[in-house]
């Protein structure tokens, strides 16, 4: 479904990506794990559209996307949601969600599924007319993830939602992600936690300063000597 | 008050109509004087800078210090076509194609210099302004330093009413349609804006274009009302004004800035027995509401016509039951 071949990325004169290539299916979860600066983030704001890349091409559904705009990829069921749980702050909770739909046109649609959003997060459904900066980190990172969903997004791209979280509340995120999927949403999972990261995920690509280095199904990395030393602490 | 349509008459149209015919009356009444008509100009004049301003820096959170700059644009071009074609349909169309003129700079100038972001913006269009000043007073056809006199005199106490609130209705519908929630979505957070497909670069580009549009109409007005206009009166100095005006009322708050440019226009006169410690007082004021309102008067929300302060305009109308409570 998506497919990222022999990608280059560089900042002024650092190459941040060395060419990288990788690939989703369809109903799959891939997790990208790796340490600070390997280039996990990069890689995914290459796909979104919010980096440009050097070389390389990006193919969804055999389709080259690399020269369309952020914009064009979110129409095409390409949905980010950013590091850091990026919300508007000083909107309501309700309008953050309506903005995720601010693609769509189909109003009967966009109403269901947003009461399939406050049916999936209850917190939010709670505090729909508070403003997204008093939420706790855990609500602000479902109402990101909330908000890419209002945008039926395909292929969902998250980055580092554990990030920053009580690890009770990274379990409950992790859940989460696994129902969306479950529900038919492909996800691509940018992750530092890569314990939790390969609990959920079908297959992973382990990065390391711009390369890929380690590729296999989730068990697999899981039981690599060298994935065990270096990021599970085993 | 169920009806909402009652509601807007009783709320908005009725003061709106009052407020007009009250100075009319007094006008001609002639208990206000000829100073007072010159401050009521300032005012009308200083809410569309205000309003325009805040349209760009306070709901799409581009900081913008040229404004003065497309003031001047529109001063100068209503002169040059009143001063030709000296008639009401004369002044109307200077003052238009003014409009349009300065939102043609705005959009050819945001379009490079909005890809920056936060401070070099304001460097960027600060060094507009500048341009655009330098060249009047270098221009054959705008009369150099000494600028452009006498501009026939249009503007009455019904055009600049039709004028003000004009533009600050326009605003308001645009601040509330889907283009202006993309803008607001900008200023809060510009990755998550384009994460969820707002095309960044058009919503900055757009608000800015507007805001450029009614900067011109504003020097227009100034033009039609004051006579002369020169190049120094559209300076640096002249964007920090407005600018102070937007960020007293609150940036992303039509209504403060309408609230603003009365306050200043009535603390500048009160202050005009003491001519020597004038501006001394005045930015101490600024100072001391800076420190009690940092956010502003408003803050970022607007007078509800509900006057419930909770109750944000921005927000879609609750269904009519739920009004009473």
């Amino acid at each position: 479904m998506l497919e990222i071949k022999d990608l280059e990325v560089s900042f002024g004169g650092i190459t941040a990506l060395k060419g990288i290539s990788l690939s989703v299916a369809e109903g799959e979860i891939v997790t990208l794990i790796g340490a600070n600066g390997a280039g996990k983030t990069t890689t995914l704001r290459t796909v979104s559209g919010l980096v440009k890349p050097r070389s390389g091409h990006i193919l969804v559904d055999g389709k080259d996307i690399t020269k369309l705009s952020a914009q064009a990829r979110v129409k095409r069921g390409l949905v980010q949601v950013p590091e850091g749980r990026r919300v508007f702050p000083q909107m309501s909770v309700l309008e953050n969600l309506e903005l995720g739909a601010y693609l769509r046109k189909d109003a009967k649609a966009v109403a269901a599924d947003l009461d399939d959003v406050f049916a999936r997060f209850p917190r939010l459904a709670d505090r729909r007319k508070q403003n997204a900066g008093t939420l706790s980190g855990g609500e602000q990172q479902m109402l990101a993830i909330g908000r890419a969903l209002m945008g039926r997004p395909r292929i969902l791209l998250l980055d580092e939602p554990s990030m920053g979280l009580a690890p009770l509340l990274v379990q409950e995120i992790f859940t989460i992600v696994s129902e969306i999927n479950a529900a038919g949403t492909t996800v691509l999972l940018v992750e530092q936690n890569a314990n939790m990261a390969l609990q959920v995920a079908n297959r992973g690509y382990v990065l390391e300063t711009g390369k890929i280095v380690l590729a296999g199904t989730a068990s697999e990395l899981t039981s690599t000597d060298e994935v065990q030393r270096a990021y599970l602490g085993g | 008050m169920k009806n909402p349509l009652l509601r807007q008459v009783l709320t908005l149209w009725l003061p709106l109509v009052a407020t007009y015919l009250i100075v009319l009356l007094l006008v001609r009444a002639g208990i206000i004087d000829a100073y007072m008509q010159v401050t009521i100009a300032t005012i009308c004049i200083n809410i569309v800078l205000a309003v325009s301003l805040n349209l760009i820096t306070g709901f799409t959170g581009q900081f913008s210090l040229g404004h003065a700059g497309f003031m001047a644009i529109g001063a100068y071009t209503t002169a040059l076509v009143t001063m030709r074609f000296d008639s009401l349909v004369g002044f109307l169309g200077g003052l238009v194609l003014g409009g349009m003129i300065a939102a043609l700079v705005g959009f050819l100038i945001g379009l490079p210099t909005l890809r920056l972001r936060g401070d070099y913006i304001a460097i960027a269009t600060l060094g507009m302004a500048e341009i655009i000043r330098i060249l009047l007073q270098n221009f054959e056809f705008t009369n150099g330093a000494a600028g452009l006199s006498p501009v026939p005199q249009h503007m009455n106490w019904t055009l600049f009413f039709i004028l003000t609130v004009g533009s600050v209705m326009l605003i308001r519908n645009f601040v509330r349609s889907r283009q202006g929630r993309d803008a607001i979505a900008v200023r809060e957070d510009e990755i998550a804006a384009e994460s969820i497909g707002v095309n960044t670069t058009r919503s900055k580009v757009l608000a800015f274009t507007i805001g450029a549009f009614f900067g011109g109409i504003a020097g227009g007005m100034y033009a039609s009302y004051f006579y002369v206009i020169k190049p120094e009166q559209f300076g640096f100095l002249k964007s920090v004004d407005i600018l102070v005006i937007v960020v007293l009322g609150g940036l992303g708050s039509l209504s403060g800035s309408v609230i603003a440019a009365f306050l200043l226009a009535i603390i500048s006169t009160l202050l005009q027995p003491f001519p020597g410690v004038r501006m001394i007082l005045y930015a101490l004021l600024l100072i001391v509401i800076m420190i009690f309102r940092p956010q502003g008067l408003l803050g970022k929300r607007e007078l509800s016509t509900a006057l419930l302060p909770r109750f944000g305009r921005r927000r879609r109308p609750e269904p009519s039951g739920k009004e009473a409570a």
